[in-house]
């Protein structure tokens, strides 16, 4: 059932991708001031906010495996933590490509780039924290408290660009103050769809690869205890 | 069209492209690891109950 249902999501996040690139490619105009390299945005910025939905989800998940102990939410965590991390990294480096050609540098240190670095190393340092340790319990329980301290960097990065006394050399935010033009909305809000299809079905690979993980360490317990 | 732009328009997707499908690719090799695994430990299992 989740197979066919992974099988179902990835099919439609490549149909709902290709009808957007078509889109963006084919149908909108090149923005006055940047020319053709604006369409970045269609995927930096859906990557930006499916990280941080992902991400929330791995903050209630490690909440609740705290709260349970079932495992299960652990599995949730580290599935959601991963392909979070993976789009924060695609966020960072089509960012950065972008910022080449408009600012002329390939990285500035200000609050949200910066924030948004620093959220990709510490969910790193959650997936490298992992495997060190080997009691299944106690790596949980550890893994779901970094998980929680990781997500306070969140507001942070989004808060970075709404401060009113901080200046930051990334653009401010354009969906609440209506500066996005309205032949950008649609492509834009499918490419937030397109991006959260790919990475649910991704999300569902790794938590059949986790069941399967700890269907692995009972057999080994077993063969150990006879 | 400006040609600087396009290329980098270029390198941004080929660059958000490249991190998906190594991401796919590692998940691909990590499940394919996890699944031999399983059958080996399965198998070990109903040689111990044979025997």
């Amino acid at each position: 059932m989740r197979e066919k249902a992974t099988y179902v999501l990835g099919l439609l996040a490549a149909l709902v991708m290709i009808f957007n690139l078509h889109t963006v490619f084919t149908q909108l105009p090149d923005e006055a001031m940047q020319g053709a390299v604006y369409r970045i945005i269609f995927i930096h910025v859906p990557a930006a906010i499916n990280a941080d939905i992902f991400f929330t989800c791995a903050l209630v998940s490690a909440i609740l495996f705290l709260a349970t102990k079932n495992f299960l939410w652990d599995s949730v965590t580290v599935s959601c933590v991963e392909v979070g991390a993976m789009l924060t990294l695609l966020n960072l480096v089509t960012g950065s490509i972008w910022g080449r050609n408009q600012w002329g540098v390939w990285w500035a240190w200000d609050l949200r780039m910066t924030g948004q670095l620093m959220c990709f190393l510490l969910y790193m340092g959650y997936l490298l924290v992992r495997p060190a340790i080997s009691e299944p319990t106690q790596r949980a329980t550890m893994s779901s408290i970094i998980s929680i301290f990781a997500y306070a960097d969140i507001p942070l990065v989004l808060m970075a660009i709404r401060l009113p006394n901080v200046r930051t050399q990334h653009p401010g935010p354009v969906l609440e103050t209506g500066t996005l033009a309205p032949e950008f909305r649609a492509p834009f809000a499918i490419g937030i769809l397109a991006m959260f299809l790919i990475s649910s079905a991704l999300v569902l690979v790794r938590l059949h690869q986790e069941s399967a993980q700890r269907e692995i360490d009972s057999l080994r317990r077993e063969l150990h205890a006879r | 069209m400006d040609i600087t732009n396009l290329t980098f328009l270029f390198y941004g997707y080929s660059a958000g492209w490249i991190i998906i499908t190594l991401f796919v690719l590692m998940l691909v090799a990590r499940g394919r690891r996890i699944d031999g695994e399983l059958a080996r430990l399965k198998a070990l299992v109903e040689d111990r109950e044979r025997s």
